[in-house]
């Protein structure tokens, strides 16, 4: 059991998510990270889960071990996400799948396993992605922006269903940031989507971890159901 | 105590605890024929799912086994097991032989 505010985040072996969990950790949260992968850091209030996020099962173990260790949960921040940029013609149905597997089942699994942990306290913040990619419309992510585009009425529906238990639901879509997510992108296609943008330039993780932490505060109890967009959309 | 017993234990815990949010002549019961929902029941559909992640919990305490009542199955049965303390305890026997012959 601890005091400290315990914070389980998805998809932590790189990325924004990797950024978020030392960001959380050295604020003194107790985050709970997950990969598919082992983590290439080792951090104090930190401990790590390897697991498919779509595996009902281990994900179902997973949130029993945080229950048995820690008694709480009070954020979630569903942050695991995979893309594949082509065009329809050249998306297998297998690489639709693991998207979909991975963005929507795997952020409504962890939401609805979380939420059962928060409602114990009458508190809870779940903060989901989506991506400027659902109003930018781009083509060649079709299935990617699909999964966001859900992670958006998960978002606004899950937080009606939690209220009663002092939960709220909301994302952050974050513009274009230079991770692996965007890697095989041609960089005019990006120069012409960051022009489409009322802020022209690259996000960064530290402009998305400001709006999670203004999700995550408890006088933002008012606030759910609500997805910001960066960079102007 | 038999097997069947423990699981009707870790029910009446549970309803227990829906009860502490309950006024008193919406509380239920605990013998084997209290209506949990339906036609006669005291519980509306928001504390029928309080009820149900209770019981989750506290069998997965108490047997160490991960069970999902509310699956597909449960949901879409001719006789709702989650009628009464009985028909519950009945569906959590099935789901938990089921878990131990995986």
């Amino acid at each position: 059991m601890t005091d400290k505010p315990v914070m389980i985040i998805t998809g932590t072996r790189k990325g924004i998510g990797k950024y978020l969990a030392e960001y959380y950790a050295n604020k003194e949260f107790q985050v709970i990270g997950c990969s598919r992968g082992d983590v290439d850091f080792e951090l104090d209030n930190y401990q790590h889960f390897c697991l498919d996020v779509s595996d009902e099962d281990l994900v179902k173990n997973m949130f029993s071990d945080v229950r048995r260790e820690y008694g709480r949960l009070d954020i979630l921040i569903n942050n695991a996400g995979i893309a594949s940029m082509n065009h329809s013609f050249l998306t297998p149905i297998d690489t639709a799948r693991k998207i979909l597997d991975t963005n929507v089942i795997g952020t409504f699994i962890f939401s609805r396993e979380s939420s059962k942990l928060m409602k114990k306290n009458q508190f809870g913040r779940i903060i989901n992605f989506s991506t400027f990619a659902v109003p930018f419309k781009l083509e060649g992510e079709a299935i990617y922006a699909a999964s966001k585009a859900a992670i958006i009425t998960l978002t606004e529906i899950l937080a009606r269903e939690y209220t009663d238990f002092g939960i709220t639901v909301n994302a952050v879509a974050p513009p274009a940031v230079q991770t692996d997510l965007i890697r095989g992108v041609p960089k005019e296609k990006m120069q012409n989507l960051l022009q489409r943008q009322a802020i022209h330039r690259y996000g960064n993780p530290e402009e998305v971890c400001n709006v999670i932490d203004f999700f995550v505060k408890p006088e933002s109890k008012m606030v759910t159901g609500q997805i910001v967009y960066l960079g102007g959309v | 105590m038999s097997k069947n017993e423990r699981i009707k234990q870790v029910i009446i815990n549970s309803i227990s605890d829906v009860n502490l949010n309950l006024p008193k002549e919406n509380q239920l019961g605990a013998s084997t024929d209290t209506v949990l929902f339906g036609r006669d029941g005291k519980l509306d559909s928001l504390e029928l799912v309080n009820l149900i992640v209770s019981v989750e919990q506290n069998i997965e305490d108490e047997f160490h086994i991960n069970v999902a009542i509310a699956d597909d199955r449960a949901l879409s049965q001719k006789y709702s097991p989650f009628r009464t303390i009985g028909s519950l305890v009945d569906y959590i026997d099935i789901l938990l032989k089921e878990k131990l012959n995986d």
